[in-house]
């Protein structure tokens, strides 16, 4: 584990059932979800590894019963796990005690709901107030923190609304901004965006990449729509079935699917968007001439692909030559997608 | 109607059901052969009814019981102490509404002040109309002259109303957080449900002493099951996700429970509230029966002799407070926080408190130096008790309506309800208990069946055969005769939805009176009968019948009643084949709700003079005969949990069966 790791997850398992330690101890290697339900068990998390690193958006991606839910949860323990060892910050979460956990929570995540987890009978102040009133903070402090995330979120104005005279997008700003209040290290989402229909969607997605920009927490991110985790994502986690299937970067995802299910998702997916100049540098030869930028996706570059005729093309990021980019090979994608 | 139910039931269920219905048909003919064989005069005694000397003396067991919690134990030490808190508190309500000479001398509240915090309370609830009810139920009662016994009911409701809901309360949140509670309560709760009022009265007078001390016990702990089952109820339901959202906000367990969980939960602990509120208001009546002074005494006497117009003034005021108190709370229920615009000057922000204290302070200046506004004295009341008396007497001396009450009575009475009554005693014990257990089983199948067989057998044990069966009888004819009337009504007003509401609006007011009032219409037209017993029990149980009835049909998924119109049905055919199988599940817990109110009148209406086990258990009010009170309470409680326990298993099985939802 590096020193910028935040969140390390070790062979963490998570089973319902009515004994999952016992069950769990008596589990024979390579004992399949099917196998394992065929028991009378549920296999929410299987045998995960994964760690977030300082500042990286993690996005966990899967379909309704995966298990995504169920790890974010066993991260911040929400969740028990049933076996393996989850560590935040160094601290293994499983060991603290109800105290200790309480006060990570207050000073260190902070969480977003699907359905916003609202406190009806709330305004919007004190919804977005409620972590800081529970740690006790003065109640002339927590008011003027609490508005200053508020006008963060684009909400100024409606402090005094409650909940439920809010729309969908707004009430989920209000998540956001009661998650943000006590200005977490940890931020975990859990498909925040789901409920609201495509338009507010695409805005909400905007609006939170700013506010990443703005504010470079660590993340940890759940969806179910491939395209949400693509735009997002520094890693993307696809699980099944509890088990990660892989865990990369979206260009990896795409152009090196590890399993079939993988590689079912990314069928779809318009590769061109998301491959970028940096990943395809993989030439020894740095090529001559021009470089494209690292971070500009294929698409991009589509103009210059067709038009120019140097084989390798230099890639630069940060204004030095990482590598040079085969264009066949670049070609390729863009034809793929097309 | 049977008929369609059974093929329902033999395409769900399939080979078991047979073996079950079989069973039961078994048993109907031995029980047919029993009573046959003792018509013949061939049956031995023994077998006709349990010989006085196999009876346990159940009584003197719990009389034995009682007395050792009681003495030995220092229960009722316990309790005479807890009486002194209470009474002191009964005496700060009685003292500020109607103000005897006692501490804290403050009051009494005059009526002035009283309506006009009403007006407001309700002004803010529900508007207008909410304030007008409210103003309006003071100043009626007011006027009627009945202000002082109204105060004296209202100045115990307001102490067992919030003691019954912070210990419902407390009792549901431990439900809800620790299971064994909630094993341990839940069948207390459905025995206390279906335990006859008598029984809470007993047991209130030896522990706490007669008068309003007990009057407020047995108040608190009738209105306390629906407090507890509702907060359960609301806690369970609190979205997991705000939970969540509570836990990582870093809540303790306390504040957790306290900030998330409870306000959460705040519609169904207002539903909660409203129940405490009305079950308090209906018990604080029947009081009455222990020597509570109230409008339940004021109207059991005037009831007692005959005292029609008096009787009536009061039923109205009982009435008119029923409705308030039913409207308000439930307004309470739905009424959601609104933010006031930025920059609300304080004032505006609590412009209905500072109104209220207002009108509460302008009226009691104005009641230092107006009397009338402080009190409305003997003389100057608008009672018109003895002229709605002869109006009603005269009305009922009239030669048609005599002849009509007295046909309805002789047929009732000569035709039906005594050949009936004569039958049901004629039949066997054994056979008896076996009938019911094949009306259990063919209905619920074998768990209701096989309560049925013990409960019964216990009620045979306990030596009150007769009497039981009795009550029995006056609770079957009784709910027969109000299936007639109500179904068919139902089905009618169902037919539009301009009726249905209006129907469902007036059954679920009806519903929020204090069943004592069922009587004086009964008594009114009939007089003090056995028919005015059965005529109110009527009345009381058509009530939920029409309700769900209406509430069956109106919840038919459109889209089968399109199907049947498209297959040609006619609107008979659509009624008999669509309508009525699918809503047969919703009335059966109508069916099942009229009975268990039929039972709860039966016990009532024992005043008037019956022969059933009501009558012993009045009876046992006069005395400190505790074990023989709980003894007939159970038997009460016994029979109506075997009907309760066969019709709602019946109900949700056929829901399952038909795909409806529970």
């Amino acid at each position: 584990m590096s020193a910028d790791t935040v969140i390390s997850c070790k062979n963490a398992w998570k089973i319902f059932g009515p004994d999952p330690e016992g069950y769990l101890k008596t589990l024979p290697a390579g004992h399949s979800f099917d196998d394992i339900r065929a028991d009378g068990y549920i296999a929410g998390v299987k045998d995960v590894s994964i760690d977030v690193s300082r500042g990286e958006m993690l996005v966990i991606m899967g379909l309704s019963g995966s298990g995504k839910s169920t790890l974010v949860r066993c991260f911040s323990r929400l969740h028990d796990i049933t076996g393996g060892t989850i560590t935040v910050e160094g601290q293994d979460i499983m060991s603290l005690s109800e105290k200790e956990l309480i006060e990570l929570r207050r000073n260190k995540m902070g969480m977003v709901f699907q359905s916003f987890g609202l406190l009806p009978h709330r305004s919007v102040l004190d919804n977005v107030a409620f972590p800081l009133e529970m740690r006790g903070q003065d109640k002339h402090a927590r008011r003027e923190r609490a508005l200053e995330v508020i006008k963060l979120v684009g909400l100024e104005g409606r402090e005094d609304y409650f909940p439920r005279e809010l729309s969908g997008g707004q009430q989920q700003r209000v998540g956001i901004a009661r998650s943000l209040a006590i200005e977490p290290d940890i931020w975990f989402l859990d498909e925040p965006f789901s409920a609201l229909d495509p338009l507010i969607r695409r805005e909400m997605q905007d609006e939170f990449l700013r506010l990443q920009a703005m504010l470079g927490k660590t993340i940890v991110f759940i969806t179910h729509d491939f395209d949400e985790a693509l735009r997002l994502a520094d890693r993307i986690a696809i699980m099944k079935d509890g088990a990660v299937e892989q865990c990369d970067t979206p260009d990896q995802i795409v152009l090196n699917p590890a399993t079939e299910y993988v590689r079912k998702f990314t069928e779809d997916i318009d590769k061109a968007r998301v491959v970028h100049a940096g990943v395809l540098a993989t030439s020894s030869d740095n090529g001559t001439g021009d470089p494209v930028d690292a971070k500009a996706s294929v698409q991009d570059l589509a103009r210059l692909l067709v038009q120019d005729t140097r084989a390798i093309i230099p890639v630069a990021s940060d204004g030095k030559i990482v590598g040079g980019m085969d264009r066949a090979a670049a070609l390729e994608i863009l034809l793929e997608a097309s | 109607m049977a008929d369609v139910a059974g093929s329902i039931k033999n395409d769900t269920v399939g080979p078991a059901q047979w073996s079950r219905g079989r069973v039961a048909l078994a048993l109907v003919a031995v029980a047919v052969f029993l009573t046959l064989l003792h018509y013949a005069g061939l049956l031995p005694d023994w077998l006709f009814r349990i010989p006085e000397s196999m009876i346990p003396p159940f009584a003197g067991w719990l009389d034995a019981i009682f007395n050792f919690v009681k003495d030995d134990l220092g229960l009722l030490k316990l309790t005479r102490t807890l009486t002194e808190g209470l009474e002191w508190l009964l005496d700060v309500t009685a003292n500020l509404m109607f103000g005897k000479r006692r501490w804290p001398h403050i009051g009494p509240i005059p009526w002035t002040a009283v309506a006009g915090v009403a007006a407001v309370i309700g002004y803010y609830l529900g508007g207008w109309r909410m304030a007008a009810l409210g103003a309006g139920t003071f100043i009626w009662t007011a006027l009627i002259g009945q202000w002082k016994i109204a105060m004296e009911t209202m100045s115990v409701l307001m102490v067992a109303a919030p003691l019954a809901f912070f210990i419902g309360l407390t009792l549901g949140i431990l439900a809800w957080k620790y299971t064994w509670v909630n094993r341990t309560i839940k069948p207390v709760l459905s025995v206390l449900q279906t335990l006859p009022f008598f029984t809470y009265l007993l047991p209130a007078v030896i522990f706490f002493k007669v008068g309003p001390t007990a009057g407020a016990v047995a108040t608190t702990i009738y209105a306390i099951p629906p407090m507890i089952l509702m907060t359960t109820l609301g806690l369970q339901k609190v979205s997991p996700e705000v939970v969540e959202a509570g836990n990582m906000s870093g809540c303790t367990k306390w504040q957790l429970l306290r900030h998330v969980y409870l306000p959460s939960a705040r519609t169904e602990i207002l539903v909660g509230v409203n129940q405490v509120i009305m079950l308090c208001l209906a018990m604080v009546v029947l009081t009455a029966f222990i020597g509570m002074p109230g409008l339940g005494a004021k109207l059991l006497a005037m009831m007692g002799s005959f005292k029609l117009g008096r009787s009536f003034e009061i039923g109205v005021t009982i009435v008119l407070l029923a409705v308030m108190l039913d409207r308000m709370s439930k307004a309470w229920v739905v009424k959601q926080p609104e933010h006031f615009e930025r920059g609300t000057p304080w004032w505006r922000r609590h412009a209905i408190l500072l109104t209220g204290v207002a009108v509460f302070v302008f009226f009691c200046i104005l009641a230092q130096f107006v009397d009338l506004a402080a009190e409305i004295g003997r003389k100057q009341n608008f009672s018109q008790g003895k002229e709605i008396d002869t109006l009603i007497k005269g009305f009922l001396a009239l030669e048609p309506v005599q002849a009509t009450t007295g046909a309805i009575r002789y047929v009732l009475n000569v035709w039906i309800l005594n050949p009936f009554r004569d039958f049901l005693l004629s039949i066997p014990t054994p056979a008896f208990i076996m009938l019911i257990v094949a009306f259990a089983l063919s209905l619920g199948g074998k768990k209701p069946a096989i309560y049925g067989a013990i409960f019964f057998s216990l009620v045979a044990l306990s030596g009150w055969w007769d009497r039981s069966v009795i009550t029995l009888y006056s609770v079957i004819s009784a709910v027969s005769l109000a299936l007639l009337i109500g179904v068919p009504l139902g089905i009618v007003a169902a037919r539009s939805e301009k009726w249905s509401q209006r129907v469902l609006l007036a059954c679920d007011t009806a519903q929020t009176f204090p069943s004592f009032i069922y009587l004086i219409p009964a008594i009114m037209l009939f007089g003090i009968t056995a028919t005015s017993v059965v005529m109110s029990i009527l009345i009381f149980a058509m009530v939920p019948l029409i309700r769900y009835t209406i509430e069956g049909l109106r919840t038919v998924p459109p889209e089968m009643t399109e199907a049947a119109d498209m297959s040609g049905a006619t609107r008979m055919q659509k009624l008999w084949n669509v309508q009525l199988p699918l809503a047969l599940p919703t009335m059966a817990v109508g069916f099942n709700q009229a009975i268990m109110f039929a039972f709860f009148m039966v016990i009532i209406a024992a005043f008037i003079g019956t022969q059933d086990l009501g009558q012993e258990l009045q009876r046992t009010l006069a005395g400190t005969d505790l074990g023989k009170n709980f003894v007939l309470g159970i038997c009460v409680s016994l029979m109506a949990l075997t009907f309760d326990l066969t019709i709602m298993q019946w109900a949700s099985d056929q829901k399952k069966a038909l795909g409806l939802p529970d």
